[in-house]
């Protein structure tokens, strides 16, 4: 941490001066990028990609929260062991919905009844 | 560069007459640096980040089961949630997240002011999101878009009165409730600003500065409240159209999504015509006293029951002509092939139960960093933060932007699903 910073403007000793602040023309930048995803992704979603959509949705999300992290987290100048722990829980994540996606679909095709009830409202006119 | 050579009890004040080095009042007496304390937390707050992150991939996890056993209930039932209220909610936290990561420039460029702006401009993006997630919710209420359990929906009477809803099993309480739930939710806010505005004037007469330089911002912020209801009312009244209207089975869903209720009586007539000249014309040979009352109640989008009947009736009448079936025969078909109705309650239901689950605890995720938000803009008011100690407001960042990286993912799973 203490790699950059006191070493240019020569003040402050060690473990004092760490503080590590984003270009406003960058976070301006981020912030951009991340309203035109957003606007893109609304603006896919009025086409067909049938069994892709949901890919494009999620490649776009995961974009836009990769950009949030490396950023606005401050993520890319974050110590090495910091981002292991938080990329980390996103394994786990992925091992949890993976394994309970697959046993639900081995296991049961669907926790409703087969048949829908009745909806007896009807109201003439 | 130990700190066993200063006393604790002067550890907050002492600013190292006689040490090696100065420890200050933002400095604990545990840390060496400030830099030790700025990382010890930093570790904390990813920490609790982690967490907070397997907590949510819970509700992820319940999503991704129920929407791969029925892909077609969150198909129709996302046609109910206002596209246009959700991308201005994306807008408004990613702009947050801008003015939070701005606010950490601050503290860390010690530029006070800027801070005190951007912080209030941060808790502002929170409540306008608030005031449009109010409306977007009290809207469904009233319509009775509610979870598996209290669903009771009708396309044919999309906006029932009290006592419809009372019909439907509440009591008189719950069905005032949901008739005038935006009022329920707004309350709280109203409460809080009238307090907010209370303390500014009694600040300003006694003449506290400081405590005026704390109410002032907090004021606007409430007030951003009720710009994200008026936001909200004015996009839920306009925004009927973007809500798929060439979807086939979103046909009855359409009928609700913001018309202004006088054109419901034309729509739904329309609807209920057109299908029932379909079925008429696909059932000619079928006969039957009762068939031609059969078929109209069958019109309607939520009578499954029925459909599925005239469908047994008509496959059983093609399989029937110009075949011999054997006395006492089986005829096989009809019930297994009718096509399953998404807005019955307990299958829509669950899409809301998740819905609600995910879109709730979110919200109350704001609630809680709006919270904290509060207690830095006060601090940041006090000038607590200098380049050698912004690890609160870094760390309040840094959850902010993950409640906004669940938002992130939240929008485009529950809004704009096709």
């Amino acid at each position: 941490m203490s790699a950059h910073g006191h070493t240019e403007d020569g003040h402050g000793r060690e473990g004092y001066d760490f503080a590590h602040p984003m270009p406003v023309s960058m976070l301006l930048a981020v912030f951009g990028a991340l309203v035109v995803l957003t606007i893109v992704t609304v603006a896919q979603a009025s086409f067909d990609f049938g069994s892709y959509d949901i890919l494009i949705v999620m490649g776009i999300a995961t974009i836009k929260a990769t950009l949030v992290m490396l950023f606005f987290m401050h993520m890319a100048w974050e110590k090495p062991f910091n981002t292991i722990v938080f990329v980390g829980s996103f394994v786990f994540v992925g091992l949890f919905v993976i394994f309970t996606l697959s046993d639900s679909s081995l296991t049961s095709d669907s926790f409703e009844p087969k048949i829908d009830e009745v909806v007896p409202m009807v109201v003439e006119g | 560069m130990s700190t066993i050579d200063v006393a604790p009890e002067n550890a907050h004040d002492a600013h190292g007459h006689d040490h090696d080095h100065d420890h200050p009042s933002f400095l604990a007496h545990h840390f060496d640096t400030p830099e030790q304390q700025f990382d010890s937390g930093k570790l904390g707050i990813w920490l609790f980040l982690v967490t907070e992150v397997l907590f949510f991939s819970g509700m992820f996890c319940a999503y991704a089961i129920f929407r791969n056993l029925k892909p077609e209930v969150f198909e129709g039932n996302s046609q109910f949630l206002n596209t246009k209220l959700g991308a201005i909610n994306t807008g408004v936290l990613l702009f947050s997240s801008l003015t939070m990561a701005w606010a950490v420039r601050c503290s860390q460029t010690e530029e006070y002011k800027k801070l005190t702006g951007m912080l209030a401009a941060t808790l502002s993006c929170a409540m306008i999101f608030l005031g449009v997630k109010s409306i977007e919710y009290s809207h469904k209420w009233g319509m009775g878009l509610l979870p598996a359990g209290s669903f009771f929906y009708d396309p044919a009477n999309p906006h029932p009165t009290a006592a419809q809803i009372t019909s439907y099993g509440f009591s008189e309480n719950v069905a005032f409730f949901l008739q005038n739930s935006l009022y329920f939710l707004c309350a709280p806010f109203l409460m809080v600003l009238i307090g907010v505005v209370i303390w500014l004037v009694v600040a300003t007469i006694q003449g506290n500065k400081f405590q005026k330089a704390c109410a002032l911002p907090l004021a606007v912020v409430s007030l951003c409240f009720f710009v994200g209801v008026g936001l909200g009312m004015i996009l839920e009244s306009g925004g009927s159209e973007g809500h798929g209207a060439d979807h086939a089975m979103a046909d009855h869903a359409m009928v609700d999504g913001g018309h202004a209720s006088h054109d419901h009586g034309d729509h739904d007539h329309a609807v209920g015509e057109h299908s029932h000249d379909e079925a008429h014309a696909s059932e000619e040979a079928l006969a039957g006293g009762d068939l031609s009352i059969r078929q109209r109640l069958a019109s309607d989008a939520t009578n499954s029951g029925l459909q599925s009947e005239l469908e047994a009736r008509r496959q059983q009448t093609a399989m029937a002509s110009g075949a011999v079936v054997a006395q006492g025969g089986q005829v096989e078909g009809g019930i297994t092939s009718a096509t399953e109705n998404v807005f019955t309650p307990r299958t829509a239901g669950v899409f809301f139960s998740i819905y609600y689950c995910m879109t709730g605890v979110h919200a109350i995720h704001i609630l809680g960093g709006i919270g904290v938000l509060v207690w830095l803009l006060i601090r940041s008011v006090r000038n607590d933060f200098n380049r050698q100690y912004f690890g609160p407001v870094d760390y309040v960042g840094l959850y902010w932007h993950l409640v906004d990286l669940i938002w992130i993912y939240l929008f485009p799973l529950l809004y704009l699903i096709r």
